[in-house]
């Protein structure tokens, strides 16, 4: 250990150097770059407004004041509250569901776990299909169950939205279902033992032992469900192009909308700077109120 | 004897009502696939109508060769291929170097240098896709299969991974490897990887899967098919003006993309699912 501490005090940096820099590069330079950027008006479809010019928080002031960005905004809540506690339940369900030695189990695992494995846009290609009004097979499920509503779920205002969290939880939930399913596995034999010597019965067994014990998974789980929610759009592309009147785009949707389409480089740096404050400020408050010692 | 009864009728309902949700579940999540893969063989001279969408009369393979000659699949195979092979080798170097330098040594500024690298778990690069948009076109690589690659050279995720697995080698083994007169490229190859190759396959299968299946960084980042990636293609592909409805043809344009990765999945399935426990729990 020694010796190899002594080999030369420059090896680690030159080891570290070649991760640091694509960091640096890709990472780094990015947050840096917008939010300097996000203080300069720049449009480059717009022939004066090629040259930026010093606006100081003009983009950060327009976007607030704009109904269409508050509209954005909201749309994302609704995304993520819509997404990730269903997913989150769904995979605890699921877990619980294939954590058993029943012969033909691994069937249930990969019927739940599958999603996970395809491209976005290959699972939303197959959801336009089933969204289809008249024989998609979603409505055709639905009118079964005494659904009159309408079917033009991708079309409809009041239901875009909802029909891109649909598929963000039938891809996602198999993928929390795994993390779970490691949990309950890892769990002490020791305490069932216990609570089945008490007469516990299963619902309280579920509700005061095996949930309180894998706490610390589902923050895990919540983390990272937070974060694919927020970087995840892929569906909307296929789907309802953030659509319709920008009823299901967003945060991550709108600034490419601002970037690619609009050419609007001061508002996509601006949106990219609130992006990365919200993912920080999330990512930080998870470090303090976890009680974790060693990440 | 009677509540004993009574309980063991009990359970056994109860794991019967288990297994009728289990499966109703089951059911109800692999029928998207399923529908598919029923779909792609289904001839295009039978459209589909209310209550008939699953099997026509009869099966045929038409709508993949035509898939595959109305877009240039054959090239976003090898775009795809190539990539997501330029990540995975140069991404299990980096981390190996970088792993080993923060579980091996000590040195000046390591705490601040580790978490530098971290921020790059913290800030998802989907969200960087501005900035780095105008990077790659800086650098001159707009619209190339290096453009697709390159944010992903240095992964902070496969660093941290990879510090942890070398960090559980037992030190004796490492000091008896340092008496041996090991370099410290040997140390790596005869101490650290060996036990640690578990950590290495997990991440990469995991890496795999994510750059297979990505769309929006090469959907904005390449402009040519010379270039575009599979899942690129296949949304260009079901916007095509003669594509329409055809759902026979875009099932079967959705599963090829899909498919190479997903066959390896079925095979190796185990192995995949312990993988995105062991990288996501470690």
């Amino acid at each position: 250990m020694l010796a190899s501490r002594k080999s030369s005090k420059a090896l680690p940096y030159i080891l570290i150097f070649p991760t640091a820099v694509f960091v640096a590069l890709f990472t780094a330079w990015p947050v840096l770059l917008s939010i300097y950027q996000s203080f300069f008006l720049q449009r480059m479809n717009i022939a004066k407004f090629r040259e930026p010019t010093y606006v100081g928080l003009g983009n950060y002031i327009d976007l607030f004041t704009d109904p269409y960005f508050i509209e954005v905004i909201k749309n994302t809540l609704v995304y993520i509250l819509g997404t990730v506690p269903i997913s989150i339940i769904l995979g605890f369900l699921f877990a619980l569901l294939v954590n058993r030695k029943v012969r033909g189990i691994g069937f249930f695992r990969l019927a739940f776990f599958h999603p996970m494995v395809l491209p976005m846009v290959s699972a939303a290609t197959i959801w336009l299909f089933f969204f289809t009004p008249d024989y998609g097979l979603f409505n055709s499920t639905l009118r079964l169950l005494g659904y009159t509503g309408p079917e033009n779920w991708t079309g409809n205002p009041n239901l875009a939205l909802l029909s891109v969290v649909i598929v963000a939880i039938w891809k996602n939930s198999g993928y929390y279902m795994v993390f779970y399913l490691a949990g309950l596995q890892n769990l002490p034999n020791d305490v069932y033992e216990a609570a089945a010597l008490d007469g516990a019965n299963g619902w309280q067994t579920l509700w005061r032992i095996t949930f309180p014990l894998l706490r610390r998974t589902t923050l895990f789980i919540t983390i990272v469900a937070f974060i694919d929610s927020f970087r995840t759009v892929d569906h909307i592309f296929v789907l309802t192009s953030g659509g319709p009147s920008r009823a299901s785009t967003v945060l991550l949707f709108e600034l490419w909308l601002e970037r690619f389409e609009y050419q609007d480089i001061g508002a996509s740096a601006a949106i990219t700077v609130i992006f990365v404050v919200v993912l920080l400020a999330f990512t930080v408050t998870n470090f303090i109120t976890s009680d974790r010692k060693e990440a | 004897m009677d509540s004993i009864k009574i309980r063991k009728t009990l359970k056994n309902v109860g794991s019967w009502i288990t297994n009728l949700l289990a499966t109703i579940l089951a059911l109800l999540w692999s029928v998207p696939v399923i529908w598919a893969i029923i779909a792609s063989f289904r001839p295009a001279n039978d459209p589909m109508s209310r209550g008939d969408v699953w099997f026509s009369t009869t099966l045929t393979f038409e709508n993949y060769t035509r898939a595959w000659s109305l877009a240039p699949f054959g090239q976003y195979y090898i775009n795809t291929i190539v990539v997501v092979l330029i990540i995975l080798v140069v991404q299990l170097i980096t981390i190996v170097l970088a792993g080993f330098a923060f579980a091996n040594y000590e040195f000046f500024g390591k705490g601040w240098i580790f978490f530098f690298v971290l921020l790059q778990m913290m800030i998802p690069t989907s969200a960087l896709l501005a900035p780095n948009f105008s990077t790659i076109r800086t650098l001159g690589l707009f619209d190339t299969r290096l453009a697709i690659a390159i944010p992903y050279f240095g992964s902070a995720f496969g660093t941290f991974l990879m510090r942890q697995a070398f960090m559980s080698v037992p030190k004796d083994l490492v000091d008896a490897g340092v008496i041996d007169g090991c370099s410290w490229w040997q140390l790596i190859l005869n101490v650290y990887l060996p036990p640690s190759i578990p950590s290495l396959i997990a991440f990469g299968l995991s890496s795999a899967t994510w750059h297979w299946n990505e769309f929006l960084w090469p959907l904005i980042i390449t402009n040519s098919d010379k270039s575009r990636p599979l899942t690129a293609g296949l949304v260009r592909f079901t916007q095509l003006g003669e594509i329409g409805a055809q759902w026979s043809l875009l099932t079967a344009a959705t599963l090829m993309v899909a498919a190479p990765l997903f066959i390896t999945f079925l095979i190796f399935q185990r192995r995949f699912i312990q993988s995105f426990v062991h990288s996501g729990l470690k």
